[in-house]
């Protein structure tokens, strides 16, 4: 900082502006230290003629003033080997003759006290453009807990939590998060909902911080809020309604081994940070960023564990077929996040069948429960395949196709059995539905399958969607952006 | 020493909405009901319309295109200029 001048190698520097009444009244003072050689410098904030002295610099761009953190004017600061050894505020002549050593500082009838005024560097409208410009480039506003607070328990009280401990967003971690993207931090990626407020990079890196995640996986939380935050996916539907659904999201293409991300044994559940936080990370930022908070605009009944944050990576490697981004048209060397709208997943057990079409029949048939055994056709479904499971269908032959559509052909029932009143349930569709013959789920695009998944289980996992297409939600898959 | 964040919220501040003062009285007033397409929801509002009329109020029918979606903007406009006070049917 300037320390090519010398200002701030050896001596004293002042810092004043003209519209300060203590500042107008040390002027003889200040031109005295001046005359003994020992101030080296007044940095002036709105007059760079006050005082009228040779050594007077303008500051009005407030650059020094921020960078050496003036709070008060006048300030005077002493300098040993370019270090900083003290400063002195306002003016009281007994402090500033034992601070400058010059006992004759002035004369024995001057004012011996009077308060300074504030630094217009820390003046409220200036503040966040001065941060951005001198300070770490970030424009967030910088919230500032005091010595003997606990700032894990002032985020609780602030409202940014979504239950569990979040990392303090300091500038010095944010900055480093946003060294995970090449986008500039005041790239506005989308309008978050539901308040349908404009989202920066910066927002999401600071969101992502508090979430626990590592920069190289902001990427990944960038390209996923970017595929919610669209009126296709409505992520507003998802939180207004009353059944517990959230963005869940997994991830194809080679980035899923460079953040480390878990596709193997126990991939839905605890233990891998990146699986954990990115998830996390867009919760968080809706929650804080779109305003979207349980009991607020999220009127979810019971809700789900995968509000928190559900994010998983499909085993590429492991699996007998090709991913589900190839499926979408992407290639191997794409990475891709997938967002689906979708509640908790649940187990489906078959430990027994040994033919394709028998376990075909078995999932189908798990998965006819999804939301309600009686009602077909509204919602989409992931089911996440074991290897065990998948080995059912390789060993004959079968491909991820043929699954797909053997489990919807299985899922067909007769509407007579699904109808209102029907089994003496009054669950189901309406009655103008007799008659028909209808699978689960739509043969288009219904049933996404991907794979994963420790290597022992003759298990799979079905994650059930919320209403699919124009009526409810679109889930999506899209290109992440480094 | 004092820590410092950044605040990771949208930093907007709110707009303050004043409500707009309660009708005196049904007859005469132009009411909207909006039907937001959940199963059922037409049975509550014809059941309102019938009261409404039976009070002098003349009612309007308005329907969202889902229920899972905000209200389009055009819909709550037209709402706003054609009726002095709107209920919506929430669910089913």
């Amino acid at each position: 900082m300037d320390s090519d001048l010398g200002l701030f190698r050896d001596g004293y520097v002042a810092f004043v502006k003209e519209d300060c009444p203590t500042c107008l009244l040390i002027e003889p003072v200040l031109s005295r230290f001046a005359d003994s050689g020992q101030l080296n410098a007044i940095f002036s904030q709105d007059n760079k003629n006050f005082p009228a002295l040779n050594i007077t610099v303008d500051d009005s761009n407030l650059r020094l003033s921020f960078q050496y953190g003036i709070e008060t004017v006048p300030s005077l600061l002493k300098f040993e080997d370019g270090v900083e050894v003290g400063r002195i505020v306002g003016w009281l002549k007994s402090e500033w003759e034992d601070f400058c050593e010059f006992p004759d500082l002035c004369s024995e009838s001057f004012q011996d006290f009077s308060p300074g005024c504030g630094s217009l560097s820390v003046n409220p409208d200036l503040l966040p453009s001065l941060e951005k410009k001198y300070g770490s480039g970030l424009g967030s506003r910088l919230v500032e807990f005091a010595t003997t607070e606990d700032e894990f328990e002032k985020m609780y009280e602030l409202g940014w939590s979504d239950g569990l401990p979040l990392v303090p967003p300091t500038s010095e971690r944010v900055s480093r998060m946003l060294e995970g993207t090449t986008r500039s931090s005041d790239e506005i990626l989308a309008a978050v909902p539901p308040n349908l407020v404009d989202l920066s990079i910066e927002k999401v890196a600071i969101n992502a911080v508090m979430a626990g995640c590592k920069p190289e996986y902001l990427p990944i939380v960038l390209s996923a809020l970017e595929a919610v935050c669209t009126d296709e996916f409505n992520m507003h539907g998802l939180l207004a309604t009353t059944m517990p659904v959230g963005p869940v999201m997994f991830v194809n293409g080679p980035i899923r081994h460079e953040v480390g991300m878990n596709s193997g044994m126990n991939l839905l559940g605890q233990g891998n940070r990146a699986n954990s936080t990115i998830g996390r990370a867009v919760q968080l930022t809706i929650r804080n960023v779109g305003g979207g908070k349980p009991s607020g605009v999220d009127r979810a009944t019971h809700g789900s564990p995968a509000k928190v944050g559900l994010c998983f990576a499909e085993d590429e490697e492991g699996s007998p077929w090709s991913s589900y981004s190839q499926s979408q048209g992407f290639s191997p060397s794409q990475n891709t996040v997938t967002v689906f709208p979708g509640e908790g997943p649940r187990l489906i057990t078959d430990q027994l069948s040994r033919s394709p079409d028998e376990l075909a029949r078995s999932l189908a048939m798990g998965l006819l429960s999804n939301c309600h055994p009686k009602i077909v056709l509204g919602m989409d479904a992931i089911l996440v395949i074991s290897p065990e499971h998948a080995a059912r269908f390789t060993d004959a032959g079968w491909s991820k196709e043929d699954l797909n559509r053997a489990i919807i052909e299985h899922s067909i029932r007769s509407t007579d059995e699904l109808i209102r009143g029907a089994n003496g349930i009054a669950e189901g569709l309406p009655e103008d539905f007799a008659g028909m013959e209808l699978p689960k789920f739509r043969p288009d695009g219904g049933l996404i399958i991907v794979f994963g998944g420790g290597g022992a289980g003759l298990f799979s996992t079905s994650i059930a969607g919320w209403l699919s297409g124009d009526k409810g939600s679109k889930y999506t898959t899209k290109e992440i952006v480094k | 020493m004092t820590i410092k964040v950044l605040d990771p919220t949208s930093e907007v501040t709110k707009e303050l909405v004043v409500s707009p003062a309660r009708l005196r009285t049904l007859d005469g007033s132009s009411i909207g009901l909006l039907d937001i397409s959940k199963p059922r929801g037409n049975v509550f509002l014809d059941a309102l319309e019938e009261l409404l009329i039976q009070a002098g109020a003349d009612v309007k029918r308005f329907t969202k295109p889902t229920f899972t979606k905000p209200a389009p903007v055009d819909l709550r406009h037209e709402i706003a200029s054609q009726c002095d006070a709107v209920i919506e049917a929430l669910a089913d």
